[in-house]
C-alpha cells in the first residue's frame, strides 16, 4: 500500500495540534467564565482532556512510512473494547442499584446525587451509549477494515473518535448526577455535550466512509451496510431531536426548540430509533460478521440480507408514535405508528432467520462453544422481543401495557438478551483476535457467564411481565358498584416482590459481566488457558490459526 | 445484479440510506407543525409564571419524568382516576414536553389543587410519612436550598425564541415576579396576577420570609398543573374537534 506523503503527515499532525489548542481554549473559557458550577467543571474536564491529547500528539509524532499503511489499525479498537467491558459493568451496576431502590426506597439516601430520578439516566445512557456504543465502535472499525482489506481512514481521527466518545460519556453522566439534563429520555445530555457528540459522530462517519472508499474488495460487505445505516441515521436523529435554545452560551441550561405534541413526536421518533438504529441496526452488523466468522459458515441468504436491510431501515423510522397511543398526539399519527410497528415484525424475523440459519451444518457448535451460544441465544432473544414489540404496539394491548413495567421488561429482553448477549459474544471473539492470542483465557468461564446472564434475564423478564400486567389490570379494575377498585398506592405495594426478583435477576447479570471482565483481562495479559484444546480454531487470532494446525495438541 | 450499485459505491449507499430513513419522519412529524387541528383551541392557557417555570426546571433536574407521567389517556379508568384526558393545548408551552413513559408513581397532569401545600411539604421531606407504601425518594434538600433565580429573565427570553409568547414586560419583571408570587397581598403580586391569570400567590413551603426556596418553586409548579384550561367552556365535539 502507498505510504502517506510527508505533507500528509505534517498536515495531520498540525490539524490534531490545532484541534487540541481549540479544545484548550474552549475548555478554558467555560472553566473561567461559566455561569454555573457544572459548566465550569465540564470546562475544566474538557481543558484537561484537550491538553492531554495535545501533549500526546506532540510527543508522539506520526512516523508514516510503508509499514504504517501495511497494517490494520487496532489501537483505537482495543481501547473501545476495554471501554465497553468497563462501562458495561458500571451501567449494569447502576441499573441494579436503581432496581433495588424501587424495592427499598431508603436506598435513595434522600440525597440529590443518588436519587432514582438522576440515577436512571446514568443507567440508560451508560448501557446504551457507553457499553453499546463502545461495542459498536469497536466492532464496526474491526469489521470495516477486515471486510474492506484496508486500514482505517485517517491517523489521529480514529483516536479522536474513540477518546472523544469517552469524553462525551463522562460529560453526560457527570452532568446527570449534578442535575444537568434536558429532561427527554435517552437524549438527556445538555446542548454543549450534544454539540461535542455531533463532532465526534461526524468524525466517526468520516473514518468509516473513508475506509469503505479505500477498500480493496469490490463489494461492501453486508455488515457494513448496517453499520453505515446506524451511523448516518443516528446523526440525523441526534441533530434534529436535540435542537434547543441555550439560556446562555456560558451556561448549562437549555430549552427544547419544540414543545408539547411536536416535541413528544420528535422525541419518540428519536427514542424508538435509538432502539431501531443504535440497538438494532448496529448490532445486526455484529450478527452479520461475528456469527459467520465464529461458526465458519457463510451468511444463510444473501437475498434475504438485502430485503432485511432495506425493509428494516425503511419501516423502523415510522414506529415512534406507538409510544404515544391514546395521548394528545393526533389519531392519524398513532395509527400510522401502530401499522408500521406491526409490519416491522416481518423484516425483524427475516433478519433473525438469516442469523440463525447461518448455523446450518454447524448446529453442534451450540453445544461445544459457549461463545456461539451467546451469539445465537442473543438472536433468539432478538426474535422474541421483536415479536413482543409489535404486539405491544397494538393500541388495545398498549392501553394495558403502557406506563407499566411490561414496557421495562420488554426493553430488557431486547437490551439484556439481544444487545447484551451479542456484544458479549463479539467481545469474546474480538479479544483474542485483537491481542493475538490463541484463544480465551477460559471457555468454561464463558459458560458460567452465559448461564448467570441467561438466568438473570429470565428472572428479570418474567417478574416484569407479572408486575406490569398486574399493575395494568389493577389500574383498570372496577368493583361491583362501578367504582375504581384500587387506589394507586395499592398497585405500588403489589410491585414489591416482583421488584425484588427483578433486582436479583439484574444482580446475576452484573455477576456475569464481572466474570467476562476477568476473562478478558486474563486473556489480554496472555495467561495460560486451561481449556485451549476445547476451543475452536476460530477462537484464535487469524494470524495464529495456521500455527495451531501445525502444532500437535497439548 | 442491480443491487450492485449500492454495494460498490459508498456514497450511493449513503444517499440511499438517507432517503429511505427520511420518509417516515417527514410524514409523521412535519404535518404536526402545519395542521391547525393538531392543537385544540382552548381558553385559559398561558405561559408559566417565573416561579412555576423555576419549579418545572427543578422537576426536570431531579428527573421526576422517570416515574411520573403528565398525560392522561382517553381511557375510562384514567379519566376517572385523574380527571379529563389531557389536551395537546395543555402542553403547548412545554419545552420540553414531560408526558413521561412510566407510572411508577401516579400521573401528575392534574395534580394541581389535589393536595394541600402542607401535604406536599411533608411528602417532599419524607414521602413515607404521608404515604406509607410509597417508593418515592425523599427530597428534604429542596426546602433547605434557596432558589436561584438570577437568570430568570434569560430563561424566559430563551423560551420566547422557542415560541412561548412571553412579552417584554414579562421578561423585564421576571426576577421580581419570582418574589412577588410568594408575597401575597402586595402590589407586585397583583401585577403578577394580571400578567399570569390564575397564578397562585402564597408562601408554598410554609417557612417564613420572602425569599423563595426550591421547594416553593416545586410546589408552585405542582399546584398549577392541569388548572389552566377552563373545561366548562371546552367542547370536545364542537369547534375543537379534530
Amino acid at each position: 500500500m502507498k505510504a502517506a506523503s510527508e505533507e500528509m503527515i505534517a498536515l495531520s499532525g498540525a490539524t490534531a495540534t490545532i484541534a487540541a489548542g481549540l479544545g484548550i481554549l474552549v475548555g478554558g473559557i467555560l472553566a473561567l467564565f461559566g455561569q454555573d458550577e457544572v459548566i465550569r467543571l465540564h470546562g475544566l474536564i474538557f481543558l484537561a482532556a484537550s491538553a492531554a491529547a495535545g501533549f500526546y500528539v506532540m510527543t508522539h509524532p506520526r512516523v508514516g512510512g510503508p509499514d504504517e499503511q501495511a497494517h490494520y489499525m487496532d489501537g483505537p479498537i482495543k481501547v473501545a473494547t476495554i471501554a465497553a467491558v468497563i462501562w458495561g459493568i458500571v451501567g449494569f451496576l447502576v441499573g441494579d442499584l436503581i432496581a433495588w431502590q424501587l424495592a427499598f426506597p431508603d436506598l435513595n439516601f434522600d440525597l440529590p446525587w443518588t436519587n432514582f430520578g438522576r440515577m436512571r439516566p446514568v443507567h440508560t445512557s451508560a448501557v446504551i451509549f457507553a457499553f453499546g456504543g463502545n461495542a459498536l465502535i469497536a466492532t464496526s472499525l474491526y469489521v470495516v477494515q477486515r471486510t474492506s482489506r484496508a486500514r482505517i481512514f485517517g491517523y489521529w481521527l480514529p483516536w479522536f473518535v474513540v477518546w472523544g466518545y469517552q469524553l462525551f460519556i463522562v460529560l453526560a453522566a457527570s452532568g446527570y448526577v449534578l442535575g444537568v439534563t434536558e429532561g427527554r429520555e435517552y437524549a438527556e445530555p445538555e446542548w454543549y455535550v450534544d454539540i461535542w457528540l455531533t463532532l465526534v459522530w461526524v468524525a466517526y462517519l468520516a473514518i468509516f466512509l473513508g475506509t469503505l472508499w479505500k477498500r480493496r474488495e469490490s463489494h461492501i460487505y453486508v455488515a457494513n451496510w448496517f453499520y453505515l445505516a446506524f451511523i448516518v441515521t443516528i446523526a440525523m436523529l441526534h441533530i434534529v431531536n436535540n435542537l434547543s435554545i441555550p439560556v446562555s452560551f456560558l451556561g448549562s441550561k437549555s430549552y427544547s426548540l419544540f414543545s408539547g405534541v411536536q416535541d413528544a413526536m420528535t422525541q419518540w421518533w428519536y427514542g424508538h430509533n435509538a432502539v431501531g438504529f443504535f440497538l438494532t441496526a448496529g448490532f445486526l452488523g455484529i450478527m452479520y460478521y461475528f456469527i459467520p466468522k465464529r461458526v465458519e459458515r457463510p451468511v444463510y441468504s444473501y437475498r434475504l440480507s438485502i430485503v432485511h436491510f432495506w425493509s428494516l431501515i425503511f419501516l423502523y423510522i415510522w414506529a415512534g408514535p406507538h409510544h404515544l397511543h391514546y395521548t394528545a398526539l393526533p389519531d392519524w399519527a398513532q395509527t400510522l405508528g401502530m401499522t408500521f410497528s406491526i409490519i416491522l415484525w416481518m423484516p425483524s424475523w427475516g433478519g433473525m432467520i438469516n442469523g440463525l440459519m447461518t448455523l446450518s451444518g454447524a448446529w453442534d457448535r451450540l453445544r461445544t462453544d459457549p461463545v456461539v451460544r451467546l451469539l445465537v441465544v442473543s438472536v433468539a432473544f432478538y426474535g422474541m422481543s421483536t415479536f413482543e414489540g409489535p404486539l405491544m404496539s397494538i393500541k388495545s394491548v398498549n392501553s394495558l401495557s403502557h406506563y407499566t413495567d411490561w414496557t421495562i421488561g420488554h426493553v430488557h429482553s431486547g437490551a439484556l438478551g439481544w444487545v447484551g448477549m451479542v456484544s458479549f459474544g463479539a467481545i469474546y471473539c474480538l479479544v483474542p483476535w485483537l491481542w493475538k492470542r490463541r484463544g480465551l483465557y477460559s471457555l468454561r468461564l464463558v459458560e458460567w457467564h452465559f448461564w448467570t446472564a441467561t438466568i438473570g434475564i429470565v428472572l428479570y423478564i418474567t417478574s416484569m411481565w407479572v408486575s406490569g400486567i398486574t399493575q395494568g389490570l389493577m389500574w383498570r379494575a372496577y368493583d361491583s358498584l362501578g367504582f375504581l377498585k384500587y387506589s394507586f398506592v395499592e398497585t405500588v405495594a403489589a410491585m414489591h416482590w416482583p421488584y425484588i426478583i427483578r433486582a436479583t435477576g439484574g444482580l446475576l447479570f452484573v455477576i456475569g459481566s464481572i466474570l467476562m471482565a476477568i476473562n478478558v483481562w486474563r486473556t489480554i495479559r496472555g495467561e495460560e488457558s486451561s481449556d485451549i484444546a476445547e476451543q475452536p480454531a476460530s477462537a484464535a487470532a487469524p494470524e495464529l490459526r495456521h500455527a495451531i494446525a501445525a502444532t500437535p495438541a497439548e | 445484479m442491480k443491487h450492485d450499485i449500492f454495494e460498490k459505491r459508498p456514497m450511493v449507499l449513503l444517499i440511499g440510506i438517507l432517503m429511505v430513513v427520511s420518509i417516515g419522519g417527514l410524514v409523521e412529524i412535519a404535518p404536526l407543525f402545519f395542521l391547525s387541528s393538531t392543537i385544540e383551541k382552548v381558553q385559559g392557557m398561558r405561559p408559566y409564571s417565573p416561579l412555576e417555570l423555576a419549579g418545572r426546571d427543578i422537576y426536570i433536574r431531579e428527573g421526576c419524568y422517570n416515574c411520573h407521567s403528565q398525560m392522561i389517556r382517553s381511557l375510562r379508568d384514567e379519566v376517572e382516576r385523574y380527571g379529563h384526558y389531557s389536551l395537546a393545548a395543555e402542553s403547548m408551552y412545554d419545552h420540553p414536553f414531560q408526558w413521561g413513559s412510566k407510572r411508577t408513581g401516579p400521573d401528575l397532569a392534574r395534580v394541581g389543587g389535589k393536595y394541600s401545600d402542607a401535604w406536599h411539604v411533608d411528602h417532599m421531606r419524607r414521602p413515607r410519612d404521608v404515604v406509607p407504601e410509597s417508593v418515592m425518594p425523599g427530597y428534604p434538600f429542596l426546602e433547605k436550598r434557596k432558589l436561584d433565580y438570577s437568570d430568570m429573565d434569560k430563561r424566559l427570553q430563551a423560551l420566547r425564541i422557542a415560541g412561548v409568547p412571553y412579552t417584554d414586560e414579562m421578561i423585564a419583571s421576571a426576577k421580581a415576579d419570582v418574589v412577588a408570587q410568594v408575597s401575597p397581598d402586595t402590589d407586585e403580586s397583583k401585577a403578577l396576577l394580571e400578567r399570569y391569570p390564575k397564578a397562585q400567590v402564597r408562601k408554598f413551603d410554609g417557612a417564613g420570609g420572602d425569599q423563595p426556596s426550591e421547594l416553593d418553586a416545586m410546589i408552585a409548579y405542582l399546584q398549577m398543573l392541569g388548572t389552566l384550561v377552563d373545561f366548562t367552556k371546552f367542547d370536545a365535539a364542537g369547534p375543537n374537534l379534530r
